[in-house]
């Protein structure tokens, strides 16, 4: 089994909600989710973050819908730290 | 019962969120006050037109008064839904030409549907519960409550007093002296009945 440990995403969202609050909402997608945001670039109406979110085995459905859910678009996987288990039995 | 109160909780910290991603608090703070100052200011206005009068039923009286405040209520509500809905829904379009993506199933999208909802019954809220707080001595002299001075006297007395606490609520939210932003709207209501004394008397 192979899980996700380290996500680098690149997002792009609406001003509203902040950076904070979106963070917390992310990190509520998992238990154990610690959530870093950099704020890249501000327009008009949208913010650029590179999104960082580490944890034991991070669903990234879930961080996807997460952020879809918080009106943000994710533009790409920036990076991705993954480590294989091994099988029970 | 402490479900109950834990989805309200919920409501009302989703109802917060929401308005604070649309950036609503000012505009329902102002619909609150301006709908709510109608509200006072019509029915002082009705209440010293019956003091003019003369003689009326009290029954009378608060049945007229009645109308008016459920009619204030009623319009505060449809007006105000029929424009926030238009102007969340611009909101939203331009948020999404922005984003490039659509946001009906995001958070914006529940606001853009829920948000003119929330207005519009605090728009409606506002003047019929300021009436129905001016209409209580009235009322209460109706049921057979007997009160210190003429109910009549009593309800311009709480008209004006709330359309006063309107304006100390206006000055806290400017950041300015809550007593000279009070007497402003005192002010108001008292060119108000001046008014009506001088053209209701003809």
């Amino acid at each position: 089994m192979v899980l996700v440990k380290r996500l680098v995403l690149d997002v792009l969202k609406p001003h509203q909600p902040n950076a904070l609050e979106f963070s917390q909402a992310l990190a509520k997608a998992g238990g154990d989710y610690r959530v870093c945001i950099t704020v890249l670039e501000v327009d008009e109406k949208t913010e650029t973050l590179k999104v960082v979110v580490e944890g034991d085995a991070i669903d990234f459905e879930a961080v996807q819908s997460g952020i879809n859910d918080l009106g943000g678009s994710l533009h790409s996987i920036d990076e991705v730290e993954v480590q294989s288990e091994p099988q029970a039995g | 019962m402490s479900r109950k109160l834990g989805r309200f909780m919920n409501l009302l910290e989703q109802s917060r969120f929401l308005l604070r991603i649309t950036r609503t608090h000012d505009i329902i703070r102002r619909y609150f006050v301006v709908n709510g100052f109608d509200g006072a200011l019509t029915m002082l206005g009705l209440i010293i037109g019956f003091l003019v009068s003369g003689t009326t039923g009290l029954s009378v009286i608060i049945n007229v008064c009645l109308g008016a405040a459920i009619a204030l209520g009623v319009s505060g509500v449809s007006s105000a839904y029929v424009s926030e809905v238009a102007e969340r829904k611009r909101a939203l379009g331009k948020l999404e030409d922005a984003m490039i993506t659509d946001l009906r199933n995001s958070a914006h999208g529940e606001a853009a549907r829920g948000v003119p909802l929330l207005i519009a019954l605090v728009n409606g809220f506002a003047p019929l519960a300021i009436s129905l707080l001016i209409l209580t001595p009235l009322i209460a002299a109706n049921a057979g409550f007997a009160l210190p001075v003429s109910p009549l006297y009593a309800a311009v007395a709480i008209a004006l007093l709330l359309i006063f606490l309107l304006g100390v609520f206006l000055g806290s939210i400017a950041g300015v002296s809550w007593l000279r932003s009070g007497i402003q709207t005192l002010l108001i209501a008292i060119l108000t009945a001046a008014l009506i004394y001088l053209f209701a008397s003809y």
